[in-house]
């Protein structure tokens, strides 16, 4: 079973190029500061600009939360993320329980840029929903709450 | 019935409320017990599930002198509007900064070859 991704686009005033340094290594710069998951505020987040790097917060009091790593990095074309962050708000580490996060560049003219941003996969955070499922019911059967989120998002 | 962005947004960026959600997946508490477990006072805890309930990621029932607390089984729902909401946020806020720090002063390359238009 496939949940709908969710899908995101935005033209930029700006070449290809900036848009994707933009994006990655000037990560933090933009960043909404209020999404992380430590309990202390965000000091930084990290995208390191490398295939297999790490993409990462930094609180202030020193704690870091990986949350997933670069999958492909193709500049400046294309990045790919994985988001390990579960149903939990927990990191689970296993990556074939992480959605993935791709962002595609494509110049539309001279100092025009669009940027599609797909996050997918949400079904491999599966086992997360079943927990929860078996958390809130006796009467799971499996997969019911995977369902659920797909009529929703189906809506 | 709540529906799904803003609400659930607001409702989970506190920590108390998501300590809340995470207690309550082992089952159904009543607050006095989730106070007990948690270092928020109960009004505190009522407060939060209040909020809890009206963003629809709780339900609550009577059950004898106590009211119980459940998980509406909608979690992973409100995780994407979350993450809906977020992408929202952040793509913003990128184009918002690509646009205010590309460098003005790039000359546009003549490229084309003049002698080829006749």
């Amino acid at each position: 079973m496939t949940l709908e991704p969710i899908r995101k686009t935005i033209t930029v005033a700006c070449s290809r190029e900036h848009a994707f340094k933009t994006y990655t290594e000037a990560f933090d710069s933009w960043w909404p500061r209020e999404h992380h998951l430590g309990e202390a505020d965000l000091a930084e987040a990290v995208l390191e600009p490398r295939p297999g790097g790490r993409w990462y917060e930094k609180t202030v009091d020193g704690a870091e939360c990986q949350w997933g790593e670069v999958l492909v990095w193709e500049p400046p074309a294309r990045v790919v993320l994985s988001w390990r962050i579960d149903g939990d708000w927990k990191i689970d580490p296993d990556p074939a329980h992480a959605s993935e996060i791709e962002v595609r560049f494509f110049e539309e003219g001279p100092g025009s840029t669009r940027v599609e941003l797909e996050h997918r996969d949400f079904e491999r955070h599966g086992e997360t929903a079943q927990k929860v499922r078996d958390g809130v019911s006796t009467e799971g059967g499996h997969g019911g709450l995977l369902k659920l989120f797909a009529e929703k998002a189906a809506a | 019935m709540a529906t799904y962005g803003s609400d659930q947004l607001a409702a989970l960026a506190d920590p108390s409320r998501r300590a809340i959600v995470e207690a309550l997946r082992a089952g159904p508490r009543a607050v006095g017990e989730l106070a007990a477990d948690l270092p928020i006072s109960r009004p505190a805890v009522s407060q939060h599930l209040k909020v809890l309930k009206e963003a629809g990621l709780v339900a609550d029932r009577a059950e004898g002198t106590k009211r119980l607390y459940r998980l509406e089984p909608d979690g992973i729902a409100a995780v994407r509007a979350y993450l809906d909401r977020m992408w929202s946020d952040a793509l913003k806020s990128f184009a918002d900064l690509a646009e205010s720090t590309e460098s003005p002063e790039l000359p546009e390359l003549p490229e084309l070859p003049e002698e080829e238009q006749s």
